[in-house]
């Protein structure tokens, strides 16, 4: 091709808050030829979205272009007239968001929301569009393709509903199609069945696509190029294979190296220790409907359980019972070898002292209202009684513990942290109780993967030092690797397979831990393919309606 | 009919207005231009017109004409008076007091700002009431005509000394005004408290601890929700009104309770909305782990975090308590004579309103009344609107 199907050239934007323009993206170049997949990775707040939504030739509300030109197939989309735009989007240029569920409109039914597109830019009739939305239903391997458009989109699963977001997309057969993070929200083996879905689709077609997403091993798999962006610049662009091989600039390889992070292994436990946390035959049911199944594990003294699963496997579950807060139907949870009430409100302060949860969404977990200082300090106040000056100098001690300042963040309120501090104020909180066993609920799942690191290296050294007990509770199999000693493998209330971390990732598997494992993605770029050949390609479609 | 042959003329000429606009600037702004906003562009400018064409008719020598114009004229000063003060107001603002409160103030908008300054007034006049207001409110002042037109220009039968006029029996309309002001006002404030107190404490209580409590409050105030309100009071109030006087306590004490438990309904039903929001917060789940008792769950978790959407509720509320006393006191039923109050004032005076075709100036007696109750609920809503705004937009 002699003219690229996208240019952007030079391209400021500007984001308002409370008085003043910022800018959010400074001076930024890309191209993309026809038919090229281009992958755009970074933290969040690189500017990864506000640039993909400005390849559209959009700004969000609040967000204004300074300076620069964005071209598509020679228009100047800010240039543009509204007919003229109207014209391109959603015909020739398509989008699809992160959250598949929050993007599709829940009274209407798929198909309908299909056909829109094609129908008003007068690509085909809407009988033809149907037939033509099936088509695409089978070739992104949905299940029952004749009659899924006609379901609602809460009649659907989340992979099958980005799936169908994506048909959606390619329904006018756009030239560009920009993929907002499409599988961030789901399960790793959901997400194996989006990405080769739109590999394949996207091959197909001949249609050029920008990627947005955090994570690099999905990137490898899916992208020609990559480009790394950081707070709005570009750090480097190279081609997918030589990027992965050999970055050039420190934070491409700073974030290549996040995986890296390993603990050594401990020596075994000595037979006949008391485990802090012993769960034992643990039932448990949300009114009539039974959710655990005979649950059994046990987290000893400075060691780390990872609990591993699919989301509605009941691993969250088992942490509400363990807590108190949904008293189990039957088994019980001994705590250094006595049991505990089931339901929390029956343990006494020094029960609740010793068992402490840390959240994954640190926005929820810390009350808004409160300040850093006062939030670390209740605890603090509230199981050791301490006031005055000695509560101020204990909260001191467990900021720096955290890494951070006290003189800077006692009196921040949440929303003046970042995601990662926050979560750092979390695990304070957890840590001012003096606790001996601590429960992290996919403490990591909502950070970028450099943020996520710290935190995790901090759980560590934390462990080291207090001698504190994890169970960790994650369906990410890299965390596992990085931090565990014990695994426990959940699906659908049950546990299915458990051991040390060394015998776990080491085959021969449970046929379901093997399942998880292959589905995490690498970073070699073929790995996908060969996935895919090894698992045989219709596999993943039948997954899907396995597990509906 | 000529209204629609005006709407009709203005088609095509929001057709050239925009025609011409893309020819003389290449701006996309007049490019992307729908032909409705062209149309709702120069709708603006005719009315604009016709509002200061309808100005100077008002001015004009003969009477009849003059009188028809007349209360736009009053309307249209008062609405310019009104923005110079609020305008004035931030300014102040901005240059006087500490540093948080001038950032408040720069970003005010200025209805926020008109708000603000009317309660102001509104609660410095009602706190001096006795100081401000130059006769007492029963008064009868002897010697004095009743009856006497607002505006106290003689040669229209005004009384320099009574600005407002005085009313039938012959009281200073302004005096009462102002008292009205304290006794209006403060009962309505006195009820709002009370119906907070008590429905916000009991919704609150409800979606925190849940259960057979939940279920016994909520039905309990479906009850009371599901009788007209106004009719529900005017029920009450004519059986307080035979139990008052032998209790011994004063109607008003009953009026207050009243109104207060048929209001709290409806604070009931926000709080527990709101509070129902942050109790499944993870903050609260870890607060009840730790062991904490109600009272600190409520006081310091979950009450600081309701406390925007209550307070805007405050102000609504304020208005409605301030406007069910003031039709309870139409009817007659209310605050009850010789106090001051504006539902009364309105009332006695309602009679005048049929002058307002040939003597504006007395039909304009009971709409002084009318006006005072109009402009603070105009002016609570304002405020109330910006703290609102202020509030959702700080939880990003």
């Amino acid at each position: 091709m002699t003219e690229p199907l996208l240019t952007i050239r030079d391209l400021h934007l500007e984001g308002r808050t409370d008085e003043e323009w910022v800018p959010i993206i400074k001076g930024v170049d890309l191209t993309l030829d026809r038919g090229e997949v281009l992958g755009l990775i970074g933290e969040s707040g690189a500017g990864k979205s506000t640039l993909g939504l400005a390849a559209m030739g959009y700004c969000r509300d609040g967000v204004r272009v300074s300076q620069g030109q964005v071209k598509f197939d020679g228009i100047d989309l800010f240039e543009a007239s509204a007919g003229q735009k109207r014209a391109l989007l959603g015909k020739r240029i398509a989008y699809v968001a992160q959250s598949a569920a929050a993007s599709f409109n829940p009274a209407h039914k798929i198909i309908d929301q299909h056909t829109e597109a094609p129908v008003r830019h007068g690509v085909m009739g809407r009988a033809e569009s149907v037939e033509d939305g099936v088509d695409l239903y089978e070739r992104l391997r949905l299940p029952n393709p004749e009659e899924i458009g006609f379901r609602y989109p809460h009649q659907v699963s989340g992979g099958q509903l980005q799936r169908a977001m994506t048909a959606m997309a390619m329904s006018c057969r756009p030239d560009l199609i920009i993929f907002d993070e499409p599988t961030t929200a789901l399960d790793v083996t959901t997400q194996i069945e989006v990405l080769a879905a739109i590999r394949r689709i996207v091959k197909d077609f001949g249609t050029a696509a920008i990627y947005i997403t955090h994570d690099l091993a999905v990137v490898a798999q899916m992208a020609d190029r990559i480009k790394v962006l950081l707070r709005g610049e570009e750090v480097e662009t190279n081609e997918t294979r030589a990027m992965l091989s050999d970055p050039q600039e420190e934070y491409t390889k700073s974030l290549w190296a996040v995986r890296s992070f390993k603990r050594p292994a401990k020596p075994a436990v000595a037979e006949g220790t008391v485990p802090v946390i012993s769960v034992r035959n643990v039932d448990a049911s949300y009114g009539p409907v039974p959710v655990l199944h005979d649950i059994s594990f046990d987290v000893h003294k400075g060691r780390t359980v990872a609990v591993v699963g699919e989301s509605g496997s009941g691993k969250s579950t088992a942490a509400r019972c363990i807590t108190g807060l949904l008293p189990p139907t039957g088994g019980e949870i001994l705590l250094d070898g006595e049991p505990m009430a089931a339901d929390y409100r029956k343990r006494n302060k020094d029960t609740l002292r010793r068992v402490q949860m840390i959240y994954q969404m640190a926005d929820t977990a810390l009350n808004p209202r409160m300040s850093v200082g006062q939030i670390i300090a209740r605890p603090v106040q509230f199981y050791l009684g301490l006031r005055g000056a000695a509560k101020r100098k204990r909260v001191n001690e467990l900021m720096e513990q955290i890494e951070l300042d006290p003189a800077e963040y006692y009196g921040r309120l949440p929303s003046e942290l970042s995601g990662g501090q926050k979560q750092r104020i979390g695990i304070a909180r957890a840590l001012a109780a003096e606790p001996e066993f601590i429960i992290c609920d996919e403490v990591t799942s909502a950070l970028d993967q450099l943020v996520a690191e710290g935190i995790l290296k901090l759980l560590a050294r934390l462990q080291d030092e207090l001698q504190l007990s994890y169970m960790f509770i994650t369906h990410d199999l890299a965390t596992v690797r990085a931090i565990s000693d014990e695994v426990v493998v959940m699906k659908d209330g049950r546990v299915l397979d458990q051991g040390p971390k060394s015998e776990m990732f080491r085959p021969p598997h449970h046929p379901y831990t093997d399942l998880l494992l292959s589905s995490v993605p690498e970073m070699d770029p073929d790995w996908l393919t060969h996935l895919l050949e090894t698992r045989g390609v219709d596999n993943i479609g039948d997954a899907a309606t396995d597990k509906m | 009919m000529t209204l629609a042959l005006v709407l009709l003329a203005l088609l095509p000429l929001a057709w050239v207005f925009r025609f011409a606009g893309q020819r003389l600037t290449r701006r996309p702004y007049w490019r992307d231009m729908t032909f409705a906003v062209a149309y709702g562009y120069l709708l603006v400018a005719v009315l604009l017109a016709w509002l200061a064409w309808a100005y100077l008719q008002s001015m004009s020598a003969d009477a009849e004409v003059a009188n028809t114009y007349f209360f736009l004229r009053v309307a249209i000063n008062l609405f310019i008076g009104f923005a110079i003060a609020a305008i004035l107001f931030r300014l102040l603002g901005r240059a006087v007091g500490p540093a948080w409160s001038r950032k408040a103030f720069r970003q005010m908008p200025l209805t926020a700002a008109f708000g603000m300054l009317t309660i102001i007034v509104y609660v410095v006049v009602a706190i001096f009431a006795p100081l401000i207001a130059p006769y007492g409110q029963e008064q009868i002042i002897p010697g004095v005509a009743a009856n006497i037109l607002p505006g106290g220009d003689p040669a229209l039968g005004g009384n320099p000394d009574f600005p407002l006029g005085t009313d039938q029996i012959g009281r200073d309309i302004l005096s009462r005004l102002i008292y009205g002001a304290q006794n209006t006002v403060g009962i309505a404030f006195a009820t709002t408290c009370l119906a907070f107190v008590l429905g916000g404490t009991l919704g609150i209580l409800a979606a925190t601890l849940g259960g057979w409590l939940d279920n016994l409050l909520s039905r309990a105030v479906d009850v009371l929700m599901a009788i007209p309100s106004l009719i529900f009071a005017l029920l009450l109030m004519t059986i307080a009104s035979v139990w008052a006087p032998r209790l011994g306590i004063p109607l008003t004490v009953f009026m207050v309770f009243i109104i207060a438990v048929i209001d709290s309904t409806r604070v009931y039903r926000l709080a527990r909305a709101v509070a129902q929001n942050i109790v499944v917060m993870d903050y609260i789940e870890a607060a009840k782990l730790r062991g904490e008792g109600l009272r600190y769950l409520v006081f310091k978790e979950i009450l600081p975090n309701a406390t925007a959407p209550l307070l805007a509720e405050f102000g609504l509320r304020f208005c409605f308590v301030f406007l069910t006393i003031a039709a309870l006191s139409f009817l007659g039923v209310g605050i009850q004579p010789p106090l001051a109050d504006w539902g009364t004032m309105v009332r006695d005076l309602a009679s005048f309103i049929n002058f307002a075709a040939f003597a504006p100036l007395a039909a304009s007696a009971p709409l002084l009344a009318a006006g005072a109750i109009a402009l603070l609920t105009v002016a609570v809503n304002f405020l109330v609107d910006w703290m609102l705004h202020r509030s959702s937009g700080l939880k990003e």
